[in-house]
């Protein structure tokens, strides 16, 4: 069969199950947009790129499988670039076709011409320039392959006008032994010898605790995880981009770790004598001071990217893996040893952990009358939707309240944008989020800066009718920044300021078909809420006005050691 | 100083056999770049199978460890595979070319160097001399520096490129072979 190279594109991204491309046409990519009308695969019209980016990695991110943009060469290609290093930091698994100008044309810097594939090259986990279109068929293939195994990532497809113009013979690859990959084995299965030492390791420790990163949840392991927990009783801590992977309600589960973390999430790393880190990192914002973190830990690490093993911090125990694979390996190798094994007993542990926890909770004060909380609006709206509710949120204050007050009790209810700290990205991606998971209510926790970076996505909402809903905790600040002037450049406050009113949110949200409300107390949270979960004809945004003197608490200062964590605010802080 | 003489103690030589792609070695260098290792040298040249290229990097294990790099470089979906090589394991070769001053009154003696170190005289000229050598890195260093007094116009060197020792039957080969163990 004759295919145009842009057919063959378009065919096989229908091979690969795709339901959706999230997208921009402009010239260099003309030609695939053609086939895309005789396809049954739906397009998303973004209104800028970066959107169909994110949108992609949101779809990813609750659904499990690629996300997929297309857009053009030149600035439709730059303006994706963000969101690729966005899904590399968080390894989102999406797959980015961008045109690119004829091949005679390459290297002549003609119009719309960029390199993309050297731009991407280091915030990719491949990229591809195809230069004939009888390879088009292949290189998807393996573009899709390299994305969803091993450690999930960015790919980039750059394909050339003239390459999706020109003709070629129709094939599919039918097996992985039909790709172009000979450096490309990821291994997923643990070395069996380092995991029965490490259920050695575990059965003789005193203060264990379960590091869960976002591996879990990229390993499918969430059910894996509790099986694990429950049956060796070890207390877990979830990482901010592992929310969801172990139930907040559980007695074992002790919330998010770090900089924002919780006391005891923190403290119970730092007194730990054995860490049991399953597809996480290690990254600076979960172990402050690297030096003066878990001093008295040994570390058994799980990650399925034999690179991160040892990259920060020296395991003792490093097994490179799948973490659903290994962690039901650990499983059968604990059903064997722990019978014969006199185990410490965790008592005491877990005793000192639930008096961290009743003596630091999470805190703060809604005075009736006074100034709106954030973290009040968080916790009305986790009261008020279903437990399966999907929560996005952009970076900064808002979206460590948002992992700090939410109830996670389901896996992949949680997109953020934890690695790259990627502001503007909570509105395209709960958009990408309700399209791969049109049956659950999709809400996205915003902040006013971070809304005003990517709200022109509520378009694409309205026209596409996918009825996302927007609470933006509207403090009239870049609020991180401000809280860093605030505590360590002494309160000289500089470019940080916003307005509440400029823009006018409703307005700006009524002007881009959807509805818009305002709140700006305490009382009128609840109401609010339950008039936008009744609407699903369109997206709605809620603009709640909140303190903007309020802060995220605890802290662990940049740099400082975890054992400096600050609980909460000193006396008198923050004065007015 | 040239950087040969330090070298020995701080690189390690890593050979990676690659797709022989377009944008292979950029994404190597860049790799390098991006996580702040440094490089010696980087020799890159086809192997006996048309599909991969083989690169020799000499790399410095003071700016980052060395398995970390090793990692990060099998990470890159075009690498095939990885050697590490430290310099004791490994056959190292490296090839020198330098113009020299030599007018009639030095040729003779520029003559006699190359003589002592085996190496070969491929261009003359009235007043100027280019040699060749082909050695060790250290044997190069050497022959650098007794070159030096004439007058060097030019000098290119390769870099090193290397395979791995042969395993040696017996202790009494090895000890013939590889010389005096180090101090301890």
């Amino acid at each position: 069969m004759r295919l145009t190279g842009a057919q063959a594109l378009i065919k096989s991204l229908e091979m690969q199950h795709v339901e959706v491309i999230f997208g921009l046409p402009g010239g260099a990519i003309l030609p695939v947009y053609d086939p895309i009308l005789d396809s049954s695969i739906r397009h998303v019209l973004v209104r800028h790129e970066q959107g169909a980016g994110h949108m992609a990695e949101g779809y990813a991110h609750v659904t499990g499988r690629p996300g997929v943009a297309m857009v053009t060469s030149g600035p439709g290609a730059t303006n994706i670039v963000t969101p690729l290093a966005d899904a590399a930091m968080d390894s989102i698994p999406i797959v980015v076709i961008t045109g690119q100008v004829p091949t005679t044309a390459i290297g002549t810097d003609a119009f719309q011409e960029c390199p993309i594939t050297g731009v991407t090259m280091d915030i990719t986990k491949h990229n591809w320039l195809v230069t004939d279109a009888q390879d088009i068929p292949r290189v998807v293939a393996e573009a899709f392959h390299v994305a969803t195994t091993g450690r999930p990532g960015p790919v980039l497809v750059d394909v050339p006008k003239d390459v999706s113009n020109a003709q070629m013979e129709w094939y599919w690859p039918s097996s992985v032994d039909d790709l172009d990959l000979p450096g490309y084995h990821p291994r997923t299965e643990g070395d069996p010898a380092d995991v029965r030492r490490a259920v050695e390791l575990i059965l003789c420790a005193e203060r264990p605790v379960i590091y869960a990163g976002g591996g879990i949840l990229k390993a499918r392991a969430a059910d894996a995880l509790r099986t694990l927990a429950e049956r060796t009783g070890i207390p877990v801590v979830t990482t901010l981009m592992a929310r969801g992977s172990f139930p907040d309600s559980h007695p074992l589960c002790l919330g998010m770790p770090g900089m924002h973390g919780n006391y005891t999430a923190v403290t119970a790393m730092q007194r730990a004598d054995l860490l049991v880190a399953l597809g996480s990192r290690f990254d600076d914002r979960v172990t402050g001071k690297i030096s003066a973190f878990a001093p008295d830990a040994r570390v058994i690490h799980v990650d399925i990217d034999p690179a991160e093993l040892g990259k920060v911090r020296r395991p003792d125990v490093a097994i490179a893996g799948d973490c659903r694979l290994v962690i039901e390996e650990m499983l059968e190798a604990w059903d064997s040893l722990a019978p014969q094994r006199e185990r410490p007993d965790l008592g005491p542990w877990m005793a000192r952990i639930g008096a961290w926890q009743e003596e630091f909770p999470l805190a703060y004060r809604q005075e009736e009358g006074g100034a709106l909380k954030p973290q009040y609006v968080v916790e009305t709206l986790r009261d008020m939707t279903p437990d399966d509710t999907i929560v996005a949120s952009g970076v900064g204050q808002h979206q460590m309240w948002a992992s700090q007050y939410w109830r996670f009790e389901h896996p992949y209810t949680w997109v953020n944008s934890g690695g790259a700290g990627t502001m503007g990205f909570a509105v395209p991606a709960a958009i990408g989020a309700k399209v791969g998971r049109p049956d659950k209510m999709v809400w996205a926790i915003d902040g006013d800066g971070c809304f005003q970076m990517t709200a022109q996505e509520l378009v694409t909402a309205s026209a596409e009718r996918i009825p996302v809903k927007i609470a933006i905790l509207n403090n009239a600040y870049l609020g991180m920044v401000r809280q860093w002037q605030e505590l360590f450049y002494e309160e000289r406050y500089s470019e940080v300021y916003l307005s509440p009113d400029l823009p006018d949110y409703v307005k700006w949200a009524e002007a881009m078909g959807c509805v818009g409300l305002k709140v700006e107390s305490a009382e009128e949270v609840a109401p609010a809420i339950e008039k936008a979960n009744g609407i699903d004809d369109r997206p709605v945004v809620i603009d709640f006005r909140t303190d903007a003197f309020e802060k995220v608490y605890p802290m662990v200062p940049a740099g400082s050691s975890n054992d400096d964590i600050i609980v909460g605010p000193a006396e008198g802080e923050g004065g007015r | 100083m040239s950087a040969g003489t330090q070298a020995p103690a701080r690189h390690h030589i890593v050979t990676a056999t690659v797709e022989n792609k377009a944008g292979v070695l950029a994404r190597v260098a860049s790799l390098f770049s991006r996580r702040g290792f440094n490089i010696f040298s980087l020799a890159v040249a086809p192997t006996d199978q048309e599909r991969f290229s083989r690169i020799t990097i000499a790399v410095d294990v003071e700016s980052a460890p060395l398995e970390q790099i090793m990692k990060q470089l099998d990470k890159l979906v075009n690498v095939v595979s990885i050697t590490e090589l430290a310099p004791e394991e490994a056959v190292e070769r490296e090839l020198l070319l330098a113009t020299v001053h030599a007018g009639p009154s030095e040729r003779s003696q520029v003559i006699a160097v190359v003589g002592v170190f085996e190496g070969k005289i491929v261009d003359v000229g009235p007043e100027r001399m280019t040699v060749m050598l082909a050695g060790t890195p250290a044997k190069l260093d050497d022959f650098e520096s007794l070159l030096r007094p004439f007058g060097i116009a030019e000098l290119q060197r390769t870099g090193p490129v290397a395979l791995p020792k042969l395993e040696r039957r017996t202790g009494r080969l090895r000890s013939i072979a590889g010389g005096e163990g180090e101090p301890a």
